[in-house]
């Protein structure tokens, strides 16, 4: 062991130059220009037409850019253009073809029409397919087996060009979501849209089916009734009837430009092989273009040379300027050279880099939370001393989703709208005590759920004023939980009196299904048993896997679950969605997990959703979020609150739970951040001395009692 | 020799056609094509085309062993079983679940995890094998027994233990070495240390008292006896006889574990963020990806019968009269 | 009240297997040679030490495996109802410490939880700060003058008690003793705690004074505090620790158990007939052995997901859900272990058949079941012991790294993999939460320092020239 420890001491003292030893990145890094963060699992899909998830986004919207954006510093979320010259123009059809008014009656739209004009001017990132040879050629548009002798790596593509951004990119695009090569999430939703979209899916099936694998199919033959270029910067998109919620959409990675040419040349015999894939080599217009794509290791963004470039917004909300928001207004983005993705499985070694400087934001757990934060007297959080003394900034913002736990409607027990059953949800709704769940898991970061919509939707009421009366009440002018003594008369009525079957005094046993298994997992359980104990209620937890989980869901054989959902956009249509009768799970195959139907419900969400916001929409809403609270088909649960902390170099930054595409907003003082890093991260050496001479003074008593033994030998 | 040697390597074929079936059934009875689309494919807007269309485009469309609408060969050929599970036999591992070459990650992922394997087994041997010496040479004396209770307390500690405290030590409390991470070529050695280091504690209890048994045996022998008998010194019976002797059982255990090394260590490369195989393997079961699953098993398996193989070789080699039969 | 006993596979099997054991001591007089190795044994002072203490946890664990249904509050004109929630006689021992639940974190023998919370005072002053704990030193008036008078009070007490019935048990032990023995208590007394007795006694009464003080300063702390402190939703972690003994116990053992008839049969088999039944046992494991273990288990956990999923009104309550998970767990590990002892049996039968006396036997025409059983078995006994013991200590840590790989016992069950597991997130807490990681450890220390010092003893015992290491 001594020799080891020999070894450990002469490579330290020979790193001692460096000064701090614990440095996870190269030295000559340190002080350069560049943000670092972190991915816990490899992105699947980097194709936009694909990429839906939010690890997948974060990495895909620096580089991608659709023709809309949020507005940075707005809210609520404002949709203003991100390529284009002005926002999108719509015109709404009749069936025979005529023009209608704006304010025309929803069922006589058979057509919405979209003019979407780009600006000129904007290019490419640099890129092989666009390069060209002597003769004006497309270089390696023709991959011969000669050449691929040369080409191993993605560098070995030694030369580069690039190109303009044409109209024609984006209808590729959304002829992409079509094909069967791309298999893109949204097919199925689009084609309920977008004029045209399914027929061509299903042309696209036949034509695929004779091709070899990774053949190129040139989807510019084939025309899609639901997507033309007018000319060279301006196109069109056609919706069947009206869909006021298809602006938000394109603000999402799915409808950003794929060229043709990039298409045709990753579609070469090859490329696929060599991991060479518009999956896993992205092609965009944006501020950034991934340089490095190691997913067990890392990926870096770069800021990409030919960026149209955009700049820093001018104006907000009240409030930003003093936030330091807008201290950069009007100056060119963006501002940061790279970031560094590392591959970081685990959320305890991130914490832990981040406070030794090598992260530059971080959320916070639950576990590190008492750390960071803690109450004030009036219940705001504010930094402990530790975190104000490294100069940390705190941001918070509710994020745009819920955590849930669903009932089954179609269940025997709980499920179905009769009274029973009906009262039987809402005594559980009652009994599990949200407030607890959120002070004991999330820290108080989180907001106790009385409805569907989360706040910062339109159609979520913020005075305080809207609680739900089912399980809520005033107390002295308070919203307070109602008593358990409420949930167990309404356990009573619902034929359970003290958690037993009044017929004949059986135990109501309930059943929780989750694929949770990670090590938190069973402090949930025994908290949700603890729950349901309240009542008198025997709850068996259920854990399984995830495929398993799913198969259960999508048959409608579970009873009560844990679900979430994120919002794709900001319209309360997105969540009341989620408990429309035509979009439930089994059968449908929708997102209504839930099973739930109610027509009145679902006759005013048929109304709710063509309309814009404003106080009949909200009428509308508001009678809707009534009726499931009167219903519970979900134990509301919570909205979970994002904590987001920032070191002392990183400019103050507006947490946006819709937008993805902020890393060029964002801006740090590389200078600072070196020196602080070297202050935090001083070896602490005296362990390593003690541990030598513990070993030191174990081994003594062995040199004795060999020397004695030599000398013994001797005589 | 060399026949009987060629006739073990053949004796590969029928175990590895074993291993490949149970593994093929144990997997497809777990996910169906149809689980394994549906994880992949994602979890907002599932339509049954999408299903569907992965299968076919990942080739799961096809019948498990037998296509009855094929005819002659290929109707055992254009299976799943043949081209997924069969075709490993010609070093082809295709694609992973998520459209990755396998073959190509798993080269890319040797690195780290040799980085890791092979100090641990070369120090960990050493440090072992020195303290057994010492351990033999003051046996029966306080240290020894010292030595023996040490070691069994050394092995009754978790080795998730050894880790846990040591990233909490050596990484945030004394800023001694990253946390985690790795880092390509030589600049690596700072992400490597506390691994090695915790492997090697970890694998101390145990590696010592096996060795000082193995080393035990030795000096009951009458050679030693002989020795000594001719005046040498303790020292150098230990040094001279008893170690080259013990190098023999020693070696051939240890050839048994060489081929396994490249398959990396599960826990520490996954607490160590350290992108090698052992990881590899953790991420594919957690995210149920079987094509790396099934690869990683076959990989495992024939280095493992290499490894009775060199067994095998290093036996003859220690030791002539070991009947080869 | 009354119950309705409830007997869930794995409870089937330890009591089998314990009945078993019990069963083999009973035997006045077993073969000659293994008499003498438990005479050995019994004379190892370590042996000894280290067995006492398997035995409280062997206990323990026995107690947890007398499962039950309460009967629920009688209801006029129904017939009597049980609780769905299967409870064992630990349980029902330890009800204090299962009841007495926090709201989350408390430090060991606390007063206070560990975070902050808003409380309003009777003022209307809003105040942030550690509340009280509703069960822990809740009968303390003033705990921050009274606290350490109250816990030492309570450690001297314990003590006490500890030994008075270490005393009173030895007392007892010594008057049968000499009861039988026919002779007077200091003649006993210096037979048995002399320096030439045979027997370790004076180690055994250590041991079982330290025990019993240990267990009894523990029981006098838990009745008034969470000696061990409260996890995340305030459970007692002591409570937690204690019931994780039954699920490290039977991994250990019933892996064992399981795969041993399969071991022995085809181990012998392979070594007495050799041959081509030789060729396919030999096959079967080394095919086995080559599917890296891990990746065995985690396709065979997700394999009895499956079937569990399928076969939802088998597994209608908690208890029977993860009952079945540790049961298929200790099947599966038992697989993927078997193979080693196998191999070594059918070496060790491979030299027994060509001794004088077998081949005798064969020419007698004994039949080859018979000889196999009577004449071969006999002989590999001591092998077959060594390995289960050694293999004990393996299979308990193994279960911590299962959970942590996602594959172990059911998520809900209470073991030290899954307060490891737990506690790894717990260590970044800043404060750091230590105590549930340092209870799962120090008892899985404990149990696994005791099986491997009484292995180590077992080993030297019944197989003196190391033939096996």
């Amino acid at each position: 062991m001594n020799r080891i420890w020999l070894f450990v001491i002469t490579v330290l003292l020979a790193g001692c130059d460096q000064h701090v030893w614990n440095d996870p990145y190269p030295a000559h890094d340190s002080g350069a220009n560049i943000l670092y963060s972190s991915f816990e699992e490899r992105p699947k899909h980097l194709d936009p037409a694909q990429s839906y998830s939010s690890n997948e986004t974060e990495i895909i919207s620096q580089i991608y850019e659709p023709p809309l954006q949020y507005h940075y510093l707005k809210r609520p979320y404002t949709l203003i253009p991100q390529t284009l010259s002005a926002m999108p123009s719509v015109t709404y059809l009749n069936a025979a073809g005529r023009i209608l008014p704006h304010d025309a009656a929803p069922d006589s739209i058979a057509q919405s029409v979209y003019e979407l004009h780009i600006r000129p001017g904007i290019h490419y990132q640099p890129h092989p397919a666009f390069a060209l040879d002597d003769h004006g050629q497309l270089r390696y548009a023709h991959l011969s087996a000669n050449d691929w002798r040369h080409i191993h790596h993605w560098q070995d593509f030694r030369q580069l060009g690039t190109r303009e951004l044409v109209a024609a990119d984006y209808v590729y695009e959304i002829k992409r979501l079509a094909s069967p090569q791309v298999n893109s999430p949204i097919l199925g939703l689009m084609s309920e849209h977008i004029a045209g979209l399914q027929e061509y899916a299903d042309r696209l099936s036949v034509l695929a089916q004779g091709l070899p694998e990774n053949a190129y199919l040139d989807l510019n033959r084939y025309p899609l009734a639901g997507a033309e270029v007018v000319d060279r910067y301006t196109y069109r998109i056609r919706l069947k009837g009206k869909y006021p919620q298809f602006l938000y959409w394109l603000a999402m990675p799915f409808f950003s430009p794929v060229p043709s040419e990039v298409d045709r040349f990753y579609h070469q015999p090859g490329m696929t092989e060599r991991n060479f894939t518009l999956d896993w080599h992205p092609v965009g217009t944006g501020p950034y273009l991934l340089s490095e794509n190691d997913p067990n290791r890392q990926m870096i963004l770069t800021r990409n040379p030919n960026y149209h470039g955009d700049n820093y917004p001018v104006s907000g909300e009240p409030g930003d300027a003093a936030a330091g928001l807008l201290r950069d207004a009007g100056k060119p983005l963006p501002f940061i050279d790279q970031e560094v993705f590392s591959l970081e499985k685990e959320t305890i070694p991130y914490w832990n880099k981040f406070l030794q400087g090598y992260y530059d934001l971080s959320g916070i757990g639950s576990n590190s939370f008492d750390q960071a934060i803690r109450v004030d007297a009036q219940g705001q959080p504010q930094l402990t001393d530790e975190m104000r003394r490294k100069g940390m900034g705190l941001a918070t913002a509710v994020t745009a989703s819920n955590s849930y736990v669903g009932f089954n409607m179609l269940d025997s027990v709980v499920g179905g709208v009769s009274e029973r059953a009906r009262k039987l949800r809402q005594a559980i709704a009652i009994a599990v005590d949200y407030e607890e769940f959120i002070s004991i898991f999330a820290n108080g970061r989180g907001i106790p759920a009385q409805g569907p919509i989360p706040p910062g939707i339109y159609g979520y009421d913020d005075s305080g004023a809207d609680f739900n009366p089912v399980v809520y009440h005033l107390v002295n002018g308070k919203v307070e939980r109602r008593p358990i003594g409420d949930a167990k008369r309404l356990l009573a009525e619902a034929g359970y009196p003290d958690g037993r079957d009044a017929k004949t005094g059986a135990p109501l046993v309930m059943y929780l299904d989750t694929p949770a298994a990670g090590p938190d997992a069973k402090a949930g359980f025994d908290w949700m048993i603890k729950q349901f104990a309240k009542l008198n209620i025997q709850l068996v937890v259920r854990s399984t896997d995830y495929n398993r989980f799913q198969d259960k869901i999508r048959h409608g054989s579970a009873q009560m679950f844990v679900w979430g959902w994120n919002a794709d956009y900001p319209d309360p249509e997105n969540f009341l969605f989620l408990l429309y009768g035509p979009n439930m799970k089994v059968g449908k195959n929708g997102e209504n997990v839930a099973n739930y139907q109610n027509p009145q419900f679902d006759a005013l969400f048929d109304k709710m959703k063509y309309l814009d916001n404003g106080p009949e929409r909200l009428a509308i809403i508001r009678q809707m979020v009534d009726i499931v609270r009167t219903d519970s088909p979900w134990l509301f649960g919570y909205f979970p609150k994002a904590f987001g902390l920032r070191q002392a170099w990183m400019s103050p930054t507006k947490p946006n739970v819709i937008a993805n595409n902020t890393l060029k907003y964002r801006k740090i003082d590389p200078l600072l951040r070196q020196q602080l890093r070297k202050k935090w991260n001083r070896p602490v050496l005296w362990p390593l001395l003690a541990l030598g001479g513990l070993i030191f003074a174990l081994l003594l008593p062995a040199i004795w009692a060999w020397r004695q033994r030599e000398r013994s030998v001797a005589k | 020799m060399m026949a009987y040697l060629i006739r073990r390597l053949f004796y590969a074929v029928p175990i590895l056609l074993g291993v490949n079936i149970l593994t093929f059934l144990l997997f497809f009875v777990v996910n169906t094509p149809d689980d394994m689309a549906r994880m992949h494919v994602g979890r907002k807007h599932v339509t049954e085309q999408a299903i569907t269309q992965w299968k076919v485009e990942h080739g799961y469309d096809k019948p498990l062993f037998y296509n009855r609408a094929e005819h002659g060969v290929s109707s055992l050929t254009d299976t799943i079983f043949f081209n997924k599970s069969l075709r490993m036999f010609a070093l082809d591992f295709g694609a992973s679940d998520d459209g990755r070459d396998i073959a190509r990650e798993i080269k890319t992922r040797a690195g780290p995890s040799l980085a890791i394997a092979i100090p641990v087994f070369v120090l960990g041997l050493l440090v072992n094998v020195s303290f057994a010496l010492m351990m033999v040479f003051f046996r029966a004396t306080y240290l020894d027994r010292l030595g023996v209770v040490t070691a069994v307390v050394l092995m009754s500690i978790s080795g998730l233990f050894y880790i846990i405290a040591g990233q909490y030590f050596f990484a945030k409390l004394w800023h001694l070495v990253p946390i985690s991470g790795f880092a390509a070529g030589l600049d690596s050695w700072r992400f490597v240390l506390l691994p090695v280091l915790v492997s090697i504690v970890a694998g101390m209890g145990s590696g010592t008292r096996w060795y000082r048994s193995i080393f035990l045996e030795e000096m009951s022998k009458d050679y030693v006896r002989t020795a000594r008998a001719k005046g040498l010194s303790e020292w150098r019976v230990l040094f001279r006889h008893v170690l080259q002797n013990g190098m023999i059982p020693i070696l051939t255990g240890a050839v048994v574990v060489l081929p396994l090394l490249f398959m990396g260590s599960l826990l520490t490369e996954s607490f160590f963020g350290i992108p090698g195989l052992g990881s590899y393997v953790i991420d594919a079961i957690q995210a149920q990806d079987f094509a790396i699953v099934r690869a990683m098993v076959f990989i495992g398996s024939v280095l493992y019968i290499f490894g009775l193989w060199l067994t095998d070789i290093a036996y003859a080699w220690a030791d002539p009269r070991v009947r080869l039969s | 009240m009354s119950w309705q006993p409830v007997v869930l596979w794995t409870d089937a099997l330890i009591f089998s297997l314990a009945g078993l054991i019990l069963f083999a001591f009973s035997r006045k007089h077993p073969h000659g040679q293994l008499h003498d190795a438990w005479q050995r044994l019994i004379q190892m002072p370590m042996a000894v030490a280290s067995g006492l203490i398997l035995l409280v946890f062997v206990v323990i664990g026995l107690l947890d495996s007398l499962h039950y249904r309460p009967q629920l509050p009688a209801q006029p004109g129904h017939a009597p109802q049980y609780s769905v929630e299967v409870i064992s006689v630990l349980d029902t021992l330890l009800q204090p410490l299962r009841e007495h639940q926090e709201k989350t974190y408390s430090a060991p023998l606390a007063t206070r939880l560990y975070v902050k919370e808003t409380m309003v005072q009777p003022g209307g002053r809003v105040l942030r700060d550690y509340p009280r704990l509703q069960f822990g030193g809740a009968s303390l008036l003033h705990p921050q003058q009274d606290w350490q008078r109250d816990v030492t009070n309570r450690i001297m007490r314990g003590s006490v008690i500890g030994v008075l019935f270490a005393a009173l048990l030895a007392a007892v032990g010594a008057g049968l003793l000499a009861m039988r023995r026919k002779c007077g208590l200091g003649a006993l007394y210096r037979q048995l705690l002399g320096e030439n007795n045979r027997l370790p006694w004076r180690t055994a009464l250590t041991t079982l004074t330290i025990l019993s003080v240990v267990i009894a300063v523990m029981v006098e702390l838990a009745a008034a505090y969470h000696v061990f402190g409260t996890d995340k939703v305030g459970l007692d972690v002591l409570y937690n620790s204690v019931k994780s003994i039954r699920t490290g116990l039977l991994i250990g053992t019933l892996t064992t158990l399981i795969m041993l008839p399969f071991a022995v049969l085809l181990g012998i088999s392979a070594g007495y007939f050799g041959g081509w039944i030789d060729d396919v046992i030999q096959y079967i494991y080394t095919t086995l052995n080559a599917i890296p273990s891990v990746l065995l288990i985690a396709a065979a956990v997700l394999l009895m997901q499956v079937y569990m999923e399928a076969h939802p009104a088998l597994f209608d309550s908690a208890a029977a859900r993860t009952d079945f998970r540790l049961l298929f767990l200790c099947m599966i590990l038992g697989v993927t272990s078997w193979t080693g002892l196998c191999r070594l049996l059918r070496g060790e039968t491979l030299k027994l058949r060509e001794l004088d006396y077998v081949q005798a036997a064969r020419a007698f025409g004994v039949s080859d079941w018979r000889l196999m059983w009577r004449h071969i078995l006999p002989n590999l006994y001591h092998l077959v012991l060594i390995s289960v013991v050694m293999d004990f200590s393996g299979l308990v840590l193994a279960e911590a790294v299962l959970s942590y790989l996602g594959v172990g016992v059911d998520p809900a069950m209470q073991s030290w993999g899954n307060m490891v597991n737990t506690a790894r997130l717990e260590m970044a807490r800043e404060p750091v939460v230590w105590w549930p990681l340092v209870a799962a450890f120090s008892l899985m220390f404990t149990l696994v320092l005791a099986a491997n010092l009484f292995a180590d003893s077992v080993r030297d015992a019944f197989d003196p020239h190391g033939r096996q290491r």
